[in-house]
């Protein structure tokens, strides 16, 4: 036998071959006002026609609407390996006159996501958890301002610390390129200034070789990306047909590096991140959750609290726990407390049972 | 009435004299004018030439005023149309101003002339409008500041030693910049036209329209007009000031296919086939501003400045202005919106065309 080859090598490929049966799901957060081209710039990227039946309300019927969050799946296939997408669409932000607090639905929304994952992760069922968390956001910032508005601000402060996001710069074909690298600097720095935490690309190994680092530094010095989605098949100037917009004056072709950074951006968000952004909810978003949640169910006088409010609901904003309703946290630390009963009983008496074997034993040995 | 004048020879004759009577004063009738043939050259038409010397001593005074969010391009194409430096660009990126948390108004002044004829062109801009989060109420800054010129005017009017010349700083139209998303209006856009219309010239234009097709460019413009009607929200030219039949033909050809016009503005020349044309270089191409196929700019300008020829501004040229009405609120509405249907007036050539109708305007208003 070859003492040298033991087989570890072959473990990833088994890992490959299970997670490819097993299949990928993400779900994906696109937000930004409405007519930044962002359901043309998912069809582009995903080339599926997943905004078909859209019917967009006339401005008199917006006028009272409510932000709503909408959810669609689709399943894609690509050489054997599935991906179960969710995309999360969220019509009617920025829209009305008064768009005070439009963003606590989309809040709301994804803690809603985290605690269905916290309740799911200490049930007693944790094969199969359905992963219906928020990976990745992307925020879709108007060309036609001087960077983020008012109501960008907002909304990144109030989610940056729940969901991965990356800001893309919508309609990018309104720019000259010089006005288009002026927007990416103000954004960036209007980012730094009021804090905002966007998706940092991880940086890659120093066993790279030179030509994928640069790539990589160009790739990130894009940020926000600069996108023009399109669905539709023109000419280009070499009579190509390439996937563009055709305009009087020429065409915009969307994968043309020069035109835009759509390539950039399908490059890292479904190329190479995809798994990063998933885990990065998993091991740093979550967890903060889940800290935080923790920690204040730990608090003493919370559960003082906990069984006062049992008799009136409305404590429950004194309460700093944020969404988990009070009785299924009782109903989870009652659930704990009798499996750990009940191992310790199946401890002492597998302990009796060993006494009683020595024991008897002993006898037999005296016998 | 017609006693000792002799009788007329052709009723048909008169009757081109003698248009629909206007609602008349409370004044005796003048005699009807007599059609009788010229024995010889009498210099009746040398009038026009007088008029034309006494406006060019004169000038305009023309005030526009520009609202929209911020970015869409509002003084740059300000700049394009009267091809001067009359409105501050706030295009450049280093700019430390934030922006007003409340809208502003900001009024500037400057003189161009042309060909002999003095015009003092006043850019009204309105930083602010629709660019924070809660933008309720946002027009009323601007509505009030609309009525004060009127109140102010009207105060000079009534005077009884009033000056020769009113300065006029009346709002004459109000040029308001659509975002072009491709769907349809905003809610803002909705309210602040319902409010504002009847009390200005609102000119709706298309901003920024280098990001739409020919296609979603026609498309979006039927949806907006649609909506307009819908909401009962009539822009300039308003059907109501429609003096006659080719009047109405031609405003209704421009109000229901080329308004609201999609515009694209630029300060910056290029070389094109030999030409230096104003317009933005893009990697896909150059986009003229003059160039009917690439937008809409130069039907803008002609519009604002060269053919709208329906105007009352008899008290420039030292005609007493209509006895007021009973109602003042009425008065200040007829008055004044029958003024602000303004001519511009650039090269001698349509001058004398449009001093033609003036003078028949003119003469024709009853004393």
């Amino acid at each position: 036998m070859d003492k040298e080859y033991v087989g570890f090598a072959a473990l990833p490929n088994q890992l490959h071959r299970k997670s490819v049966k097993k299949g990928f799901d993400f779900t994906l957060m696109v937000a930004g006002e409405s007519g930044l081209g962002k359901s043309t710039l998912i069809n582009s990227l995903f080339l599926t026609n997943l905004y078909e039946d859209r019917q967009v309300p006339e401005a008199s019927a917006r006028l009272s609407q409510t932000l709503t969050i909408e959810r669609r799946g689709v399943e894609i296939e690509e050489r054997g390996v599935k991906v179960k997408l969710t995309l999360v669409d969220t019509p009617g932000f920025g829209d009305s006159v008064d768009c005070s607090d439009c963003w606590l639905p989309v809040v709301k929304f994804i803690e809603e996501q985290f605690e269905q994952y916290l309740r799911d992760e200490s049930g007693l069922n944790r094969k199969n958890i359905q992963d219906s968390r928020v990976h990745c956001c992307l925020y879709f910032i108007s060309p036609f301002g001087r960077g983020l508005r008012p109501l960008d601000v907002a909304f990144l402060r109030a989610v940056h610390e729940k969901v991965n996001i990356i800001p893309v710069i919508g309609k990018a074909d309104a720019l000259l390129p010089q006005e288009t690298q002026a927007l990416k600097q103000k954004i960036r720095d209007q980012l730094k200034e009021e804090e905002i935490h966007i998706y940092q690309f991880p940086e890659c190994d120093s066993d790279e070789d030179e030509d994928f680092k640069r790539q990589d530094a160009e790739m990130k010095e894009s940020i926000p990306f600069a996108v023009v989605g399109s669905c539709e098949v023109v000419r280009d100037g070499g009579n190509r047909p390439v996937r563009g917009r055709r305009y009087s004056w020429g065409t915009v072709e969307v994968e043309n590096p020069h035109h835009c950074d759509f390539l950039n951006l399908r490059r890292m968000l479904v190329q190479t991140h995809l798994q990063d952004l998933k885990e990065v909810t998993h091991d740093l978003l979550y967890e903060g959750y889940r800290a935080r949640c923790l920690q204040s169910l730990a608090r003493p006088g919370a559960r003082d609290r906990a069984s006062r409010s049992k008799l009136s609901r409305q404590s429950a904003t004194e309460i700093p726990l944020p969404m988990m309703p009070l009785a299924d946290t009782e109903k989870l630390i009652r659930e704990k407390d009798e499996e750990l009963r009940r191992m310790q009983e199946m401890l002492e008496k597998m302990q009796a049972q060993m006494q009683q074997s020595q024991a008897q034993g002993e006898q037999s040995d005296a016998l | 009435m017609s006693k000792g004048l002799p009788e007329t020879r052709t009723d048909t004759a008169m009757s081109e004299l003698v248009p629909e009577p206007r609602p008349k004063p409370a004044v005796p009738m003048k005699p009807v004018s007599i059609n009788s043939n010229l024995l010889g050259y009498v210099g009746i038409d040398t009038i026009i030439e007088q008029m034309r010397k006494k406006t060019m001593k004169t000038g305009f005074d023309f005030n526009i005023m520009v609202v929209g969010q911020s970015g869409l391009g509002k003084s740059t194409l300000v700049n394009t149309l009267f091809k001067s430096q009359v409105s501050r660009k706030a295009s450049s990126w280093n700019r430390e101003e934030k922006i007003p948390k409340t809208v502003e108004i900001k009024a500037i002044g400057h003189v161009i002339e042309e060909g002999g004829v003095k015009m003092k062109l006043t850019v009204i801009d309105t930083p602010g409008f629709g660019d924070q989060i809660n933008n309720e109420n946002c027009w009323e800054p601007i509505e009030k500041y609309i009525n004060e010129q009127y109140e102010k005017f009207l105060k000079e009017e009534v005077n009884i030693a009033r000056k020769k010349r009113i300065p006029d700083t009346r709002v004459h139209c109000c040029l308001y910049f659509i975002s072009p998303t491709g769907h349809s209006l905003r809610p803002l856009d909705l309210e602040f036209m319902k409010h504002l219309s009847k009390v200005v010239n609102i000119i709706p234009v298309i901003a920024k329209a280098d990001t739409m097709t020919l296609e979603e460019k026609s498309e979006f413009k039927q949806r907006v007009r649609k909506e307009l009607e819908v909401n009962g929200i009539e822009f300039y030219p308003q059907k109501e000031f429609d003096e006659d039949l080719e009047d109405k033909t031609e405003n209704d050809k421009i109000r229901q296919e080329s308004m609201p016009f999609a515009v694209v503005g630029s300060d910056k020349e290029y070389q094109v086939n030999g030409k230096r044309v104003l317009g933005r270089k893009t990697p896909w191409g150059i986009i003229e501003v003059e160039n009917l196929n690439h937008c809409e700019f130069a039907l803008l300008r002609d519009f604002v400045i060269r053919e709208k020829a329906s105007w009352a501004l008899s008290f420039h040229l030292c005609q007493p202005p209509p006895a007021p009405l009973l109602n003042e609120g009425h008065f200040k509405r007829c008055f004044s919106l029958h003024s602000s249907q303004l001519l511009l007036l650039q090269g001698q050539a349509l001058f004398s065309a449009v001093l033609v109708q003036l003078t028949t305007t003119v003469l024709l208003s009853p004393q």
